[in-house]
């Protein structure tokens, strides 16, 4: 069996704030137990520089259950790190080996400016989902749940996109900087119920506007978004969305 | 302090209407003068806000996160509640508000838990209307699993990941009214402390996250919707940065708190197997509707589970609660796994755990149908411990998941400051002494969606919109007080003093005298040694406590000392709480009263009440409240769930 106990070298960018340059600092971690999360690992070593009387290293997280979309890094280059479909807070550190180096890095775009160090400003996701990610229904005014009936297919097909968490590491993934399977999930979910029918067309098309202006790039099928998403995302939302994108252009060009 | 919990008249059932119609109303075309201030924007929050724009209102929506998609609302996995009887299995409101009522050990407000039954009903179809995908049956009606502490089948789900689903739902409705211009958010900041004028709750001052700035933001009413303390234990399965600083600054600002004490301990998340552990994960609930709970029978076996027979095998709870079996409430489950832990039939390397095995459903319903009601469930399990529980049974053990506990509302949400209103987990509502499983979630979409949207107006229309600014003294004297306060949090380190400690270590020993003094079972003895503990350790904070860096940054280590010192606060009257209450409820259970069986045993002669704590200074002991409860529509029962 291989031992429970790891050591490591980091190297961390270090950048204290927006406009300040970054650099990779190297750090040693001994004692790194297999069991620990990767973010209980750089807890550690929070604590150590703590004690040594320097500046921990800032790095989001929340629910720690690979949930809340809020934790995320690029590791050796990879967002969130080796493991298929696994947020970095869920990543376990029998993933590594002992005396191995590890690089980490914040998720890069031009949509994310780095705030400090590993944490990154992701607001414009949330600006995305105001220019039309939801359905305009007023508390107070839906009908019975049975009455509008879904078929269970679709119920699971909308669900699979709705598992997206927003966590961004699509957009640090890809070449473009897109924000593609991301907007393509929420549009998806939407899409394929018929609650979202109404605004099908006025969505897919405010979205894309959106991503547009908050400085996301185009998507030139890399696939390397859903190569790293830690929630599963199929390209094929990708797909849905330049036909709802299409779709909705012709009808409302017929429309004038 | 006067607790008038402002119950309408009237028969049970009508009880809500009557309110409802008594309100006074807000013209219209005044609400737009009208600017509310909403902490919090998990389920409870978020709906609220969403709410509160779409009738009008101007809402400043302020949130930890770097966005309010990612409250701990989101990490609800299993379900939420609602009395439709879709499934035709004898399901009514009643039976809701009785099953939520008796599982709460008739420790919470008759009324207030009926008007939860009533309106869960609407929370589906507000849901299903926004495009929440819930299970459905082939036929494409809504699915419904049951959940520990009832016989019928209520729960509605989105796969495991219930409260991300319902989230996203009132996260969506709140970006329409941002969108809209009705809403503005204010995220990555922390709510510091409350203002009051003239006795009313008139504005907030928070810290900006990012800049570390001090703001002040004022309103005509302040929401609260900051979720629960769990965290004070250190280890729970609450997010990180979930806290009581909210309302412990607004406690201290008048805010009487309710029933400290009541904390839910989680019968199935994952055992503790680490110094280094920063959290502890859920196991969702809905798992025992097809996994067995079971400890070999004699303590010292050495086999590995899957080779242990039969015979040998205790499924402690089928046998002991024969009609409920692994479905009983989870303070039970909790209890009894404890029990059969300290008789050492615990098993995994530390003793502290307990099976909950699948094999028998995997047989009977076949492995595909399993891993689509779970699968999510099973692969996170298989990420945290490296096993595969469709081969082998998962491990569990109790953790801290759930405050009953928090600040005490009256019918109207409204705290015993005059025009701050407590939703959600934050407030102390619905519970009782035990929160039945998915109802959290049904809590605070009712508060949000269809409970405050119409108390508030009230409220407003009593005071009318004319506000003070944000020059006014008390915001002044408010956020010298902040600044105190993190100058405190920061002497340590800048005077260079040798020996500190991290805010985590402090933190973890804290913890550790909750768990043991103050955790699954509590006896005189314990919290009185916890209650001399606490203050010592809260000095030893005080004096040794090292936060690096400035205040005027981002610097997550004073956020946490910042929460970290309340909950060295808010921790005693906790404990004073728990041992004042000297009969078991629900999650308390005092070990001087149970029953023969261990069973808790209630004391309605002498504690058929709220626990109400009032703020008296700086160092001085709170005075202790008592709401009377009564009880005309159902009759308190020993429970029982054999
Ligand atoms: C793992 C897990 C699984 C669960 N599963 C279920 C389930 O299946 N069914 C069920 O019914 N319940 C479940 N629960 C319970 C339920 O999820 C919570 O009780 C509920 O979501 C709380 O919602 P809330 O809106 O009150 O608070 P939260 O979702 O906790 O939101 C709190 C909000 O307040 C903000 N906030 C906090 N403090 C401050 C401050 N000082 N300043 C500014 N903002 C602040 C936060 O940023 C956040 O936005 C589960 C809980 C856990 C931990
Ligand atoms: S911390 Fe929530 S997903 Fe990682």
């Amino acid at each position: 069996m291989a031992a429970k106990i790891i050591s490591l070298n980091l190297k961390v960018w270090r950048q204290n704030g927006p406009d300040k340059k970054g650099a990779l600092e190297n750090y040693r971690l001994e004692n790194i137990s297999i069991d620990m999360s990767f973010l209980e690992m750089i807890d550690v070593l929070n604590e150590k520089l703590t004690v040594e009387g320097k500046e921990p290293v800032a790095f989001d997280h929340d629910c720690r259950e690979g949930i809340c979309g809020m934790c995320g890094a690029v590791v050796d280059g990879i967002a969130h790190g080796p493991e298929k479909e696994t947020t970095l807070c869920q990543l376990h550190m029998r993933h590594f080996q002992d005396g191995q180096t590890l690089t980490i890095e914040p998720f890069r775009a031009k949509a994310f400016p780095v705030i400090k160090d590993l944490v990154v400003d992701r607001s414009s996701l949330d600006i995305i989902i105001q220019a039309g990610g939801f359905i305009s229904v007023n508390t107070g005014s839906a009908p019975d749940a049975n009455g509008i009936p879904v078929p269970q297919h679709k119920a699971e097909q909308a669900m699979d996109a709705a598992a997206c968490i927003g966590c961004g590491a699509c957009v640090a993934a890809c070449p473009n900087a897109a924000a593609m399977l991301f907007v393509s999930a929420k549009i998806s979910q939407l899409a394929l119920l018929p609650q979202g029918a109404p605004e099908r067309e006025k969505r897919a098309l405010s979205m894309v506007q959106a991503m547009d202006k908050e400085g996301f790039g185009n998507c030139t099928n890399e696939r390397e978004c859903e190569a790293v998403c830690p929630k599963g995302i199929s390209i094929r939302n990708i797909a849905r969305l330049n036909r709802e994108f299409l779709r909705a252009s012709l009808l409302s060009d017929e429309q004038g | 302090m006067q607790l008038d919990a402002k119950i309408p008249e009237g028969p049970l059932s009508e009880k809500w209407d009557r309110r409802r119609f008594e309100n006074r109303l807000v013209n219209p075309a005044n609400k737009r003068k009208y600017e509310i201030l909403v902490v919090g924007t998990g389920l409870a929050g978020a709906s609220a806000a969403a709410t509160l724009g779409e009738l009008g209102y101007n809402v400043k929506a302020f949130c930890i996160q770097d966005s309010p998609r990612r409250a701990h609302s989101i990490a609800a996995q299993g379900g939420i509640n609602a009395a439709k009887n879709y499934q035709n299995d004898g399901d009514s409101i009643f039976r809701l508000f009785y099953d939520t009522i008796k599982g709460g050990d008739f420790r919470s407000r008759e009324a207030n838990v009926y008007r939860l039954a009533q309106v869960s009903n609407n929370i589906i179809d507000q849901c299903v209307a926004q495009g929440v995908p819930f299970a459905r049956e082939y036929g494409g009606t809504l699915a419904n699993r049951s959940f520990g502490g009832a016989q019928v089948s209520r729960t509605f789900y989105a796969r495991g990941q219930t409260g991300q689903q319902l989230l996203f739902g009132a996260y969506s409705a709140m970006m329409r009214q941002v969108a809209a211009g009705k809403v503005t958010l204010f995220p990555r900041r922390e709510m510091m402390d409350l203002v009051v004028i003239d006795g009313k709750a008139k504005g907030i001052v928070c810290r900006n996250l990012v800049t570390g700035r001090l703001e002040r933001y004022c309103g005509n009413a302040v929401v609260l919707a900051t979720g629960g303390y769990g965290n004070t234990y250190f280890l729970s399965t609450n997010a990180m940065a979930s806290n009581v600083t909210a309302a412990w600054r607004a406690y201290k600002r008048g805010a009487g708190f309710a029933n400290p004490s009541f904390v839910q301990i989680h019968p199935t998340c994952i055992p503790v197997h680490g110094d280094y552990q920063s959290k502890l994960t859920l196991m969702s609930e809905s798992l025992r509707n097809d996994g067995r709970v079971w400890v070999p029978k004699n303590s010292g076996e050495t086999r590995d589970p899957v080779d242990i027979p039969e015979e040998d095998r205790d499924y402690y709870l089928e046998r002991k609660y024969p009609s409920f079996g692994n479905l009983v409430p989870r303070d039970v489950a909790s209890r009894n796994a404890k029990e059969v832990c300290d008789q050492g039939r615990g098993v995994g390397e530390t003793g502290l755990a307990v099976y909950l095995d699948f094999r028998d459903a995997i047989t009977r319903d076949g492995h595909d149908v399993i891993m689509r009601k779970y699968g999510n469930l099973f692969h996170m399990y298989e990420k945290i411990t490296a096993q595969d529980p469709s081969c082998r049974p998962m491990m569990i053990y109790p953790a801290v998941h759930y405050t009953m506990g928090g600040l005490w509302v009256d019918y109207n949400l409204m705290s015993t400051v005059p025009g701050l209103f407590v939703l959600g987990e934050a407030n102390f509502s619905d519970h009782g002494a035990n929160r039945l499983g998915a109802s959290a979630l049904m809590q605070g979409l009712a508060d949000g969606y269809f409970v405050l949207p119409y108390t508030i107006c009230d409220y407003l229309a009593e005071t009318g919109y004319n506000m003070h600014d944000t020059n006014h003294d008390a915001y002044t004297v408010a956020e010298e007080h902040v600044v105190q306060h993190i100058d405190a949090l920061m002497k340590n380190r800048a005077a260079g003093k040798k020996g500190l400690q991290t805010v985590d270590d402090l933190h973890r020993r804290l913890g550790r005298i909750l768990w043991d003094h103050c955790g699954m079972a509590r006896n005189r003895d314990g919290l009185a040694r916890a209650l001399a503990l606490i203050p010592e350790l809260r000095q030893e904070f005080w004096d040794r406590v090292t936060v690096p860096g400035s205040g005027q940054e981002l610097n997550q280590a004073l956020e946490r000392a910042g929460r970290v010192a309340d909950f060295m606060e808010f921790a005693e009257i906790m404990v004073q709480d728990a041992l004042a209450r000297e009969e078991s409820c629900g999650c308390h259970l005092r070990e001087e009263s149970q029953t023969e069986e261990h069973e808790a045993l209630r004391d309605d002669a002498n504690y058929a009440h709220v626990a109400v704590f009032e703020y008296k200074g700086e160092g001085k002991e709170a005075a202790l409240h008592k709401e009377p409860l009564v009880f005309e529509n159902v009759t308190p029962t020993q429970r029982s769930y054999k």
